[in-house]
């Protein structure tokens, strides 16, 4: 794992298809539809970043308005230094792949993640590694999400884009991937490419 | 090989059926734009090649909805994405030749699911429509490549064949060339009967500037220029070599009989000739005109007074033509088969008699003697091992005027037609109205070359029994209509649609001549040709 991999927080649950983790940073989640890995290099699980959260440490207890008389929302929380102990954030990723032997495979694996797994975001080397392949849009398209999913999957090839140097190229070689794959779908095909319309 | 040597790659077969053709999905890397009805592809299969003609070009959706809600703009990022998934391009192509290692047969199966498809290159079409050779003659090029079309003329003389086309699309053209590869290389005479003066002597292009030249001024040594109208011939410049005349004498029932359509002859009048003959004999003709009236009809015949008149005005109308004499010194049949028989090909030139009258009494009249000759002649060679005479083509033109249903069966060239060259004789037809042809007559011709044709009837009867006909048909009237043919049947081994040689220009005459013939002279007499 490279230097500049940015480690961004920790799994606290885990299953076969997802996985939550808690930022390190409070409000500091790694963007929707951002590729992240947990575990060993060669052996990392890969996760797509579908859903992000902050909220009260303690279940059940809201936080309360507290800017009445506050000029800024910053002077809030300088106000009461506490709070940022009392909130966290967490985000879900969506398990897409996973390497054995240090080869990417764009299917589930054998076993979820380890709690208390360092998450890091992947960097543009690996992301553009794995979406050589376009094998993972259908783990993403057949998921039951609190998003939706064209949603995420127009966010997921927006942000892989970014690692490629021809983002045009990428995104109309996932285009035609999804195109395929919603055949007889194109309300859904639409509102994802509508979302993925490369800059001029 | 290089670059361009390389098919390009078409898409993959994913459908299909003997009967109907494969399906076949266009690579979203080609463009459907480039694709046209009539090219040829292979297919290959996996355990053989297929060769097949693209016959439909059609869009499709994999949702319809696309349809209803279709991307703003052509060239966005949505077209681009959903050409070639979404939106596709399906080929429909007809297979029509398995290639094995004996050569190329008839398909009786299909290419197997994903076959990969490919654009014929020039190579490919060269194995099926050869080289040109000793009996091999290029007529032309299949639509849009470069490779020859060639046929083999020997095996094309062996059964009738049809010309067919609207007015104006080039059959005269396209005639021009096939008689010239046929006196070249097929063995056989020609007897042309020429309605409109174009074969033997130049006549002119469409345009009415251009003059091109016709078979005797390209190939003096073995065409014979026989004319009906003397003065006409003279006033051209063409260098005849016999004027026809026709007596009285010759015509007999029969002759008649044929043109009941065109000289409107009742049924009873027609009988009557049949009566007027056994009486008069030879002198029929002018006898009958002598009739009074009904009270002159001799003894015996039982022929109505209105009957007498419908046939008078009919036997008026042919002694009118001004070929028609009571008495003529050389009979224009013999001489003919002493030319065919010299392997002189002969061309009729009716000057301007081109009225259907005169043009369907003479080729009926010369025909049937002629055949009649040949019948005899070939019964005897079989007979008695002697020598068989020349095979010989007869062209006419207008041919569904002596071959529809109502004549067919009686008029000689029916009879030529359906015999399938049982005595050497075989017809080339050329008409613009193929629907008026007798159904059979059209079923027995061995290889048709239509241009294009409008008329749904017409173009129906030339295709019936084709392998494949809905799909040739939509070839068929897609043709230019100039200059561009589709041609099918015995001398081909597939349907393929062709541009005929350009046919006229000094070079043209130039390509026509037989390799070898750069002698002195025969150069110095193309020289003065075209000069
Ligand atoms: N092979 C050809 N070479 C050059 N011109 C041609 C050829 N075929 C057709 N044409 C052009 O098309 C016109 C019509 O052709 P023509 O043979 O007279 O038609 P049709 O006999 O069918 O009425 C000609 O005058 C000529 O200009
Ligand atoms: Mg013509």
């Amino acid at each position: 794992m490279t230097e500049s991999t940015e480690r961004v927080g920790e799994v606290i649950e885990a299953s076969t298809t997802q996985f939550v983790a808690e930022c390190y940073e409070l409000y500091q989640p790694p963007p929707l539809g951002s590729l992240v890995q947990v575990g060993d290099a060669g052996e990392e699980l890969l996760g797509v970043v579908y859903y992000a959260t902050t909220a009260s440490l303690e279940p059940g207890r809201r936080p309360i308005a507290r800017g009445k008389d506050e000029a800024s929302e910053e002077a809030v929380y300088q106000a009461s230094p506490q709070l940022e102990k009392l909130l966290r954030s967490e985000f879900s990723a969506l398990v897409v792949g996973h390497a054995e032997g240090g080869k990417l495979l764009q299917y589930l694996p054998a076993r979820p993640a380890r709690i208390h797994s360092f998450v890091y975001r992947c960097p543009p080397e690996s992301v553009r590694d794995f979406s050589t392949s376009f094998d993972f849009l259908s783990l993403l398209l057949s998921t039951a999400l609190p998003v939706s999913v064209e949603e995420l999957v127009a966010a997921t090839l927006r942000q892989m884009s970014e690692a490629h140097e021809d983002s045009r190229v990428f995104l109309v070689g996932a285009g035609k991937e999804l195109a395929t794959l919603l055949s007889g779908e194109y309300g859904r095909l639409r509102a994802i490419l509508e979302r993925i319309v490369p800059p001029k | 090989m290089t670059e361009e040597n390389i098919n390009p790659r078409l898409g993959i077969v994913v459908s299909g059926s003997v009967d109907k053709g494969t399906e076949v999905r266009l690579d979203s890397s080609a463009s459907v734009e480039d694709m046209v009805v009539g090219r040829y592809v292979t297919i290959e299969g996996r355990q053989r090649r297929f060769f097949g003609m693209i016959t439909d070009i059609s869009l499709g959706v994999t949702d319809s909805e696309l349809t209803v809600a279709p991307p703003r703009e052509v060239d966005s990022f949505l077209s681009e994405v959903l050409s070639g998934t979404a939106t596709y391009a399906t080929l429909h192509v007809l297979p029509m030749l398995t290639m094995g290692i004996e050569g190329s047969e008839p398909v009786k199966t299909v290419p197997s699911h994903f076959s990969t498809v490919n654009l014929a290159s020039d190579t490919d079409m060269e194995l099926i429509f050869g080289e040109e050779d000793e009996t091999r003659f290029n007529v032309g090029n299949p639509l849009d490549m470069e490779t020859k079309l060639c046929l083999d003329l020997p095996e094309f003389v062996k059964r009738s064949n049809g010309i067919f086309g609207k007015s104006g699309t080039g059959k005269t053209f396209l005639t021009r060339i096939l008689l010239i590869g046929m006196l070249q290389k097929s063995k056989a005479v020609n007897l042309i009967f020429d309605m409109h003066n174009e074969y033997g002597w130049e006549g002119s292009t469409e345009e009415g500037q251009r003059k091109v030249k016709a078979l005797k001024q390209l190939f003096p040594d073995q065409v014979a220029v026989f004319t009906l109208d003397e003065e006409n011939s003279r006033r051209r410049g063409v260098s005849t070599d016999f004027v026809v005349r026709i007596g009285y004498d010759e015509i007999e029932p029969e002759d008649i009989v044929l043109l009941r359509q065109t000289l409107n002859l009742t049924e009873p009048a027609v009988e009557a000739v049949y009566q007027l003959h056994r009486r008069f004999r030879g002198e029929w003709i002018e006898r009958t005109l002598a009739l009074q009236d009904s009270d002159e009809i001799p003894e015996g015949l039982n022929i109505h007074e209105s009957t007498l008149k419908n046939l008078q005005r009919g036997l008026q109308t042919i002694r009118r033509l001004p070929f028609i004499q009571p008495h003529v010194p050389t009979n224009a049949v013999r001489t003919m088969l002493e030319y065919l028989d010299r392997g002189m090909n002969i061309v009729l030139e009716f000057g301007r008699y081109r009225d259907i009258t005169a043009y369907m009494l003479v080729a009926n009249m010369l025909a049937r003697r002629i055949y009649a000759q040949y019948q005899e002649r070939m019964e005897r060679a079989m007979g008695e091992g002697l020598a068989q005479p020349n095979p010989l083509v007869i062209t006419i033109e207008e041919a569904h005027k002596f071959l529809n249903r109502e004549v067919a069966s009686q008029a000689i060239f029916g009879t030529i037609a359906r015999e399938m060259r049982k005595y050497n004789v075989s017809l080339l037809v050329i008409d613009q109205r193929p629907s008026g042809i007798d159904e059979e007559v059209m079923s027995q011709m061995g290889t048709k070359i239509t241009c294009l044709l409008d008329n749904e009837r017409d173009i129906d009867s030339v295709l019936a029994g084709v392998a494949g006909k809905n799909e040739l048909k939509s070839v068929l009237s897609r043709l230019a209509p100039k200059r561009q043919a589709l041609i099918f049947g015995h001398a081909v081994p597939m349907p393929v649609a062709f541009q005929p040689l350009e046919y006229g220009s000094a070079e043209s005459y130039k390509r026509f001549m037989p390799a070898g013939d750069t002698g002195q002279r025969a150069q110095k007499d193309i020289e003065e040709l075209w000069n």
